[in-house]
């Protein structure tokens, strides 16, 4: 059987960087093939040369047999290649039927548009994919798993031979995620050939026929999946075996830091939550997307105006109408979607460390470089952060360095209360690893932690009690040694009732 | 020095340069009083470009600064007629100043307006205001101590230059060692991240607007009393020749990065064509189209340099 696409000794160096050391790799019709990798080890790069969007130093590409000289987006496309990137590229201000249509769209007659066709057709094609949106709707008034969802149905109207889809899953929800592989699945047996990219292993056992792990630009090998195991996988990722992904906590729980009682903010849809949350505690907040937590983390770090409710700190009653004010109290907020609001790209590694701190690096009110540099250095070393210096802008450095950083910054203001939303998202797994490792020892020093996060896994292996939201209020409240994935789920979809 | 001109480079190079070719195809341009002329006909530039630095770098835009330098010029010589003691006059400028400059931040940060619609509003009713209120008559009968404060011409000539050094050099000084100014940089980079890193964003917004307008007004004060009425239609292009020594001085337009060196070298780059065209014996006609022609070489250099930025450094 001729592979859909097979890349044979794919080498690509950026300056002195070599992103992909020779490496080969096949997709067949009808097969999900699963492509792994530590960030950094070359599946982005390897993607975007098979879209077109970056020209291989070296090898060869073959479509169905046939070698593709010069491949270019627009070639890629009309080759039957669809991408879906991990950010969905829509048009925000046209609407999703306009958006199907750019993409892929028979001529009509004196090139006329046909609204009501272009309509139906689209409706048809969003039905396809358990898209309950209109085909009226504007892109910008969609969530993020909304637009992926069109992503998708662009690829189907495409009928495309090969779909690829870089961490589709990483803005999902579980249920949108259900869905996602009900798509894969039925794309698959289609007869298309599927490249999938995921950090989430659970979703690759569960769809990938095989596997070829990528690292440092070479590849490891491909295998079936059914021959695989989680410890595999990390093994031939890592390079080394990882005892485990989570770090053993066994701090003394202390005195309560935070005291929420029925906060509220009707306009970002957070109602009525309480909860206590105590030194060297750490909370997890689990919920499908949508489900309020980041409004909820907002509302209490100053970023939305609460309308009922009150927070304490420390038992002390406060109120939080700013980020600054939270900040002057002790709460730290790390954002989710760092690349956004994480860090400052312009600004070296040492300028984002200190920015929310900087009194602690001037003297009499002026900038103190030294001091600056020293701290800044000291964090670099404490969080193992992967850069050649604090001068780096930390637009250079990797997503889980990057992360890192934004971690750095807040420790730095020395806070009583630690929100992290979504902390590692994106991130490969050995960065993972040590960004537990930092929670746990944050935590051992007696900070509150609030880890909002969507992988289940993450909420179960790290917390000590997790708080589960449901439509903007808290579903329930169980303790570590209780729970499993089930009860969270449960809690998040609604269908148990609230208990302590 | 090589971390003292990195984006301003293009301009560095090409001043150098130019300054050579005079020197050779045109001696006579370095003579003191040539160059004191220079210096005075830019004073007020290098103060409006100063605070217009500040607000590109915070990712906006102030197009209103030559209307402000009108209104406050008309101002201050209608207070020195009125008896304002002279010495208060350069404070006078700063508080109209500060007061427009505050209106056009209020609007942009707290009102949320754009910058440049704002700016165009504003530029284009003060002018007219003015011109309302006066009729378009200049300020005369000026009192005799309000040209050179009184000090004759020497004397005052120097008060220029110290002052607008020492301002200079203060505000150069303060853009790296104020944590201050840090906010300013960091709201441009991202104003989203640096709201969430607990930056009062919008505070440096409208504080980055009031600066630009206290200069203008203190410019527009330096520059008045070099004669002995005020016109009213003074400072029309102002924002041009400002925005334009900004951007050749390497600050992209888009915000986040910009220093104050390059911004100097933008002012005097675009400020000794003119004179050296009449040196030169070229047309004076050529000056606009050689300052395009620089504007658009800055730009393209930078275009360049970005993208080879943007190429990946590390893995």
């Amino acid at each position: 059987m001729i592979p859909v696409l097979e890349a044979v000794g794919i080498r690509k160096s950026f300056g002195g960087v070599r992103a992909l050391r020779g490496v080969s790799f096949e997709v067949c019709a009808g097969e999900v093939h699963a492509l792994v990798g530590e960030n950094g080890a070359g599946k982005s790069t390897l993607i975007k040369i098979f879209a077109g969007a970056l020209q291989p130093d070296e090898g060869e590409i073959r479509l169905e047999g046939t070698p593709i000289e010069h491949l270019t987006p627009a070639k890629s496309k009309s080759l039957g290649i669809a991408v879906i990137y991990q950010q969905p590229a829509l048009f925000p201000d046209l609407t999703v039927s306009e958006n199907i249509a750019l993409a892929h769209e028979p001529p009509t007659a004196f090139r006329r548009i046909d609204w009501r066709k272009r309509n139906e057709h689209a409706a048809t094609l969003l039905s396809r994919v358990g898209a309950d949106m209109l085909p009226q709707a504007y892109v910008s008034s969609l969530s993020m798993p909304e637009q992926q969802l069109v992503e998708i149905a662009k690829a189907v109207d495409a009928e495309a031979r090969l779909v690829i889809m870089d961490e589709p899953t990483a803005s999902l929800g579980d249920r949108d995620a259900e869905n996602l592989f009900r798509i894969v699945d039925e794309l698959r047996k289609s007869g298309a050939a599927v490249i999938y990219i995921s950090h989430r292993f659970e979703e690759l056992f569960a769809l990938a026929d095989r596997v070829t792990v990528l690292r440092d630009g070479e590849s490891m090998g491909t295998f079936p999946m059914a021959e695989m195991t989680n410890r595999d996988l990390v093994r031939l990722m890592v390079g080394r075996e990882m005892e485990a992904v989570f770090p053993e906590r066994n701090c003394t729980i202390g005195e309560p830091v935070l005291e929420v009682r029925h906060l509220s903010c009707v306009s970002r849809g957070v109602h009525d939550v309480s909860f206590v949350l105590r030194r060297g505690e750490v909370l997890g907040l689990a919920g499908l997307v949508g489900s309020g937590r980041t409004q909820f983390a907002e509302t209490l770090f100053g970023l939305s105006r609460a309308d009922g409710g009150s927070i304490a700190v420390g038992g002390k009653a406060v109120r939080i109408e700013s980020p600054q004010q939270a900040l002057a109290l002790g709460l730290a907020y790390v954002p989710e979607d760092r690349r956004r609001h994480g860090v400052i790209m312009d600004f070296p590694v040492s300028m984002n460390t200190t920015l929310a701190s900087l009194e602690r690096v001037s003297r009499g009110g002026f900038l103190d470089f030294t001091a600056e540099q020293r701290v800044a250095e000291e964090y670099r070393e404490r969080f193992r952060v992967k850069a050649p210096s604090v001068d780096t802008p930390v637009r250079n450095l990797s997503g889980g360095n990057q992360q890192k950083v934004s971690l750095a910054r807040w420790l730095m203001t020395e806070p009583r209360v630690l929100i992290l939303d979504e902390p590692t998202q994106g991130i490969d797994i050995g960065a993972k690893h040590e960004i537990y490792m930092l929670i746990g020892e944050l935590a051992a020093r007696g900070i509150g932690i609030i880890l909002i996060s969507s992988e289940l896994a993450e909420v179960l292996g790290m917390s000590d009690r997790i708080a589960v939201m449901h439509a903007g209020r808290l579903a329930g409240v169980l303790d570590r040694n209780h729970a499993d994935a089930h009860m969270v789920m449960e809690l998040a979809l609604g269908h148990a009732a609230v208990s302590d | 020095m090589r971390k003292l001109l990195q984006r301003e480079f293009a301009g560095f190079i090409t001043l150098a340069l130019f300054l050579i070719y005079l020197a050779f195809a045109a001696p006579s341009f370095y003579s003191l009083g040539n160059l004191r002329d220079i210096a005075l006909a830019n004073v007020s530039v290098l103060l409006i470009s100063t605070g217009m630095t500040l607000v590109i770098v915070v990712a906006e835009i102030d197009i209103s600064v030559g209307s402000l330098f009108a209104i406050c010029g008309v101002c201050g010589g209608l207070l020195a007629r009125g008896g304002l003691p002279i010495w208060m006059l350069p404070f006078a400028g700063i508080a109209i100043g500060s007061a427009l400059g505050a209106a056009n931040g209020g609007l942009v940060s707290f009102v949320k307006a754009p910058s440049i619609v704002v700016t165009l509003a504003t530029m284009v009713a003060w002018r007219e205001a003015l011109n309302w209120a006066t009729g378009g008559a200049w300020v005369e009968n000026l009192p005799a101590n309000f040209q050179w404060f009184g000090l004759g011409q020497a004397a005052g000539e120097a008060v220029l230059f110290s002052a607008t050094a020492v301002l200079f050099l203060a505000i150069l000084w303060a853009s790296h060692n104020l944590p201050a100014f840090r906010s300013i940089y960091a709201t441009g980079s991202d104003a989203e991240a640096a709201r969430l890193a607990g930056i009062n964003t919008k505070l440096v917004v409208f504080a980055a607007f009031v600066l630009v307008g206290a200069l203008t007004g203190l410019a527009s004060v330096l520059n008045a009393v070099r004669f002995s009425d005020v016109p009213a239609n003074a400072g029309i292009g102002l924002e041009l020749q400002s925005i334009a020594a900004v951007v050749v001085g390497g600050t992209p337009i888009t915000g986040g990065r910009g220093r104050l060196m390059g911004t100097l070298i933008g002012v005097a780059l675009l400020g000794i064509i003119g004179p050296a065209l009449t040196y030169l014996q070229l047309s004076p006609y050529w000056e606009k189209a050689i300052q395009g022609g620089i504007i658009l070489v800055t730009v393209l250099f930078d275009a360049l340099a970005s993208r080879a930025e943007k190429r990946p450094a590390l893995a």
